[in-house]
């Protein structure tokens, strides 16, 4: 049987109380009717899939047999959800997960999200995944195909290697075939083939998806007094824990309603946000950001809009998908691209989102990160940009003295622009 | 690089001078850094290339001079001033997290690359590969910092466990292909830098120098197998793999390596060993900590214990230490191409599926113990280590020792510590043995295999 995504059939959705959990709450005739308190019940509703438990197969929606892990950065979801999975991007234990077992399997000083991800899979949160896929952003993720296939072989448990060569002629045929092998192994476990029809239907799903998320950035960029960076974070991170058919369906919901809201804009900084491309910083640290500047853009999640237009539907669906990965990507600290130095793609966001400076974090222990913290405040310096350094755990709890930290920095913006 | 073959030692007229290869890897370093600090001056072209996964096929067939800044930092540690530029690069805001060996040459930068050695020239092209995810964000750093321009070679790795791939088959060609794109857009470059056009005659010359010193290399390494192992692995394998890599395509390096396998397989034949009373062999996984390595060496060495392999052989001379790995000098871009796709798995993406190559190296060396050393800022051997080191102490019942330092930061090597550690290792094997202190080589055995 070739599986049927759900946004073939909406209404299967919610078959049972258990399976409405991975959808977004009631519609508003059913709940409140308060445009604001609409707004709370959606982002209540994210909030818990992003403290919630991976779902088991039993819970899925309709045309859903399995669930199928992924690590940051970026990964083709459309191959695995037109399988019939619900790709679910892994993201560590945030600052909730107290590490029992994998302090015996990593050292100290491997950032928190690869040790937290490994405590996951070694506490049995995520023995319901079909497979698991990790990339080589940097060598403590390429580690994590090892410990996967070691401890979970049950698993299909992979390196995808993307390219980090993406400017030689034939990076996109490389990028193809990687993909379809993918897609081979994951037929293999699931004993079913993938055929075009399904992908593409994913392609298109997950096209809907990359728009709504760029009209949620253009919303924060123009106005940002109406949407948060919480608020933005947490609309985004649910579709880590929903199939996207579904967070189309949220995310449609919660920009009408984003952009009806009646706010004035206060006096606060136009900043950009960078370093959440991997390891994500705590809630409460986006919380501390917001209460003193505009976050207009930001990296956080971004392999969840690593392509920046549409795939397009026509052609070979994976030979689609490789070709936008290569020609239509963002950009990170932990992909290598000619076209794109670090220096420069910050510069546009800092240019696109005409934001006044930029907090400069990086997640403790991460290489990439700390290396490009360095590059980056050097470059901001040299071009007059204001900028805050910061450094994050995922596992942080306390926020006093960064918050400080934050309000002097904005008030010094303030006076700096008055 | 100099060519010339000045005669090291003092040996009588008519008389031919023995073979030392610890003095004569000096030499030949010697002569390495007295080439590039004149690289410049001479009017040659010069790139940073990384142990593993490095074109240097390609590039000697353009003449380019080669710098290996890992070599670079791993001599500051040898010559105990890494601890100067290390601080140097955290001043300019290089978290204690980061690399040491990428700090150590930072620090380097920022002191106008007067290295120990000698100056170091500025390269006008960095081959820089995703073996390790580190040497793209240093090259992005040369990129920032020197303007040189950096090419990045994509190797795709293992990409599971159990992940055979056999030459010829679908996905090594796939992976050759890719590959083979890569060096024709980098012999393009190199086109350009130089203003020279591309001789594939050349590349095929290279590629049998290469050839022959990888069969010597090959039987080197498999020489360790005998008992009482010829040479310490983390000791005398380091100036070995260090030629392997600087003078990798060169006839010195064929010489050398031919010397060296001549040597080797003569102190076997006459049963002798690197220490007079091996006791227990073993296995080092991961890279040494060059600050101490005599130290490290001598703890292990006063008990009896030498390394009759290290993975660190394996991957940091660009994993080419297998029988098949021979270029076809009659196809040489597609066979550079097809080998280095093969190399690149076996010589690090199996680092990241250690479990394994180390459980075949265990019963191939014949091993009793392995010592997994973790370093602090090198995730790229660290992060799986103790992972890895639960799974084969689970299967194989192989004993074990884990300790902690830094590749050249001498901060981290804690002297007491490891001493006690080591101690206590030795005195676990020794009663797991059942022999007595003083007691030759005593034979372990390795129960079960990997499931
Ligand atoms: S947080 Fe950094 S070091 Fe950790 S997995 Fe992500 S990119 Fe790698
Ligand atoms: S992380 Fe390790 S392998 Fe990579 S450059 Fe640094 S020392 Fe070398």
């Amino acid at each position: 049987m070739t599986p049927q995504p759900a946004d073939e059939n909406p209404a299967a959705l919610h078959r049972s109380a258990e399976q409405a959990a991975l959808g977004p709450p009631p519609p508003a005739e059913l709940g409140a009717r308060d445009p604001e308190q609409r707004l709370t019940e959606l982002l209540e509703h994210c909030n818990d899939r992003r403290l919630g438990p991976v779902p088991t197969d039993d819970a899925l929606p309709a045309g859903y047999s399995g669930t199928f892990g992924h690590f940051p950065v970026y990964f083709p979801e459309e191959i695995v959800h037109a399988g019939g999975l619900l790709p679910v991007n892994l993201l560590g234990g945030g600052n909730k997960l107290e590490l029992k077992y994998a302090d015996a399997h990593m050292g100290s000083f491997i950032c928190s999200i690869c040790r937290s991800t490994t405590e996951m899979g070694l506490n049995g949160s995520l023995k319901s995944l079909t497979g698991f896929v990790t990339h080589p952003i940097c060598d403590a993720a390429k580690h994590l195909g090892g410990i996967w296939a070691r401890n979970f072989p049950e698993q299909l448990a992979q390196i995808l290697y993307l390219p980090q060569n993406p400017n030689t002629p034939g990076a996109v045929r490389y990028t193809a075939a990687e993909y379809q092998r993918l897609r081979g192994d994951v037929e293999k476990q699931l004993g079913r083939p993938i055929d075009d029809e399904a992908l593409w239907r994913s392609i298109r799903t997950y096209n809907r998806n990359r728009a709504l998320l760029r009209e949620l950035y253009a919303l924060r960029a123009a106005e940002p007094w109406k949407v948060s960076c919480t608020e933005s974070y947490l609309l985004l991170r649910a579709r880590t824990r929903m199939p996207a058919e579904t967070h189309n369906l949220l995310l449609e919901e919660a920009l009408g309603l984003l952009r009806a809201r009646k706010r004035v804009a206060q006096d606060k900084p136009r900043v950009v946000f960078v370093g959440g491309f991997c390891e994500q910083p705590p809630l409460e640290m986006l919380e501390a950001i917001d209460d003193t500047c505009y976050v207009v853009d930001d990296d956080l999640l971004i392999g969840l809009r690593w392509l920046t237009a549409d795939v397009p539907e026509a052609g070979d669906p994976v030979w689609a998908l490789a070709e936008a990965f290569v020609e239509h990507a963002a950009a990170s600290p932990v992909q290598h691209d000619e076209r794109k130095t670090k220096e420069a793609y910050l510069m546009d966001m800092v240019r696109g989102s005409r934001a006044d400076a930029v907090i400069v974090t990086a997640a403790k222990f991460c290489e990439p990160g700390l290396d490009e913290q360095v590059a980056w405040s050097k470059h901001l310096d040299a071009v007059s940009v204001r900028h805050l350094v910061l450094e994050f755990e995922e596992k942080m709890t306390s926020f006093e003295q960064m918050a400080m930290q934050l309000e002097t920095f904005a008030e010094s913006l303030l006076f700096a622009l008055a | 690089m100099s060519t010339s073959a000045a005669d090291p030692t003092q040996a009588p007229e008519g008389a031919v001078p023995e073979f030392n290869a610890q003095k004569e890897g000096q030499r030949l370093f010697k002569d390495w850094y007295g080439g590039l600090e004149h690289a410049k001056e001479r009017g040659q072209y010069v790139a940073n290339v990384f142990v593993m996964g490095n074109a240097v096929e390609i590039l000697r067939t353009f003449d380019f001079q080669l710098v290996f800044p890992e070599i670079n930092s791993l001599q500051m540690g040898v010559r105990k001033v890494s601890e100067e530029y290390l601080r140097d690069s955290e001043d300019y805001g290089y978290s204690p997290d980061v690399c040491s060996y990428v700090k150590a040459d930072v620090g380097l930068i920022l002191r106008q690359q007067k290295h120990p050695a000698g100056t170091i020239p500025k390269a006008d092209i960095a081959i820089v590969s995703n073996m390790c995810s580190t040497f793209i964000k240093w090259g992005e750093i040369w990129e920032r910092m020197l303007d040189t321009p950096s090419f990045v070679l994509d190797l795709p790795g293992q990409r599971g466990s159990s992940w055979r791939v056999r030459p010829g088959d679908a996905q090594h060609m796939a992976d050759a292909q890719w590959i083979e794109a890569q060096f024709r857009d980098l012999i393009g470059r190199c086109e350009k830098i130089t203003g020279k056009r591309f001789d594939m005659d050349r590349l095929a010359e290279v590629e049998d120098r290469v050839n022959r010193m990888v069969h010597h290399w090959n039987n080197v390494m498999a020489l360790n197998r005998a008992c009482p192992a010829p040479y310490n692995a983390m000791l005398d394998g380091l100036t070995y793999i260090g030629i392997m890599n600087v003078y990798r395509g060169t006839e010195e390096g064929v010489q050398f390596m031919r010397q060296l396998d001549e040597q080797l397989s003569a102190k076997v034949a006459r049963g002798e060993g690197r220490i007079d009373n091996e006791r227990f062999r073993l296995l080092f996984s991961g890279t040494p900590c060059y600050v101490s390595m005599r130290r490290l060496v001598e703890l292990f060495e006063s008990w009896g214990g030498v390394f009759a392999y290290s993975d660190y052989l394996t991957f940091a001379a660009g994993g080419m230490d297998a029988g098949e790995l021979v270029y076809d000098t009659s196809r040489p871009l597609e066979s550079l191409a097809e080998i280095t796709a093969l190399a690149a798995q076996r010589g690090l993406s199996n680092q990241f599926f250690a479990h394994e190559r180390l459980a075949q190296q265990l019963r191939e060396y014949d091993v009793d113990g392995i010592v997994f050393h973790g370093i602090k800022s090198c995730r790229f051997v660290s992060s799986g280590m103790a992972d890895t080191r639960n799974y084969l102490t689970e299967r194989l019942k192989i004993p074990s020792l884990y300790i902690e330092s830094d590749l050249i930061d001498p901060r981290y090597w804690s002297d007491a510590q490891i001493k006690n550690r080591v101690d206590a290792f030795f005195e676990s094997l020794q009663q797991r043995s059942g022999g007595a202190p003083g007691d030759t080589k005593i034979r372990l055995p390795v129960v079960g295999g990997p499931s």
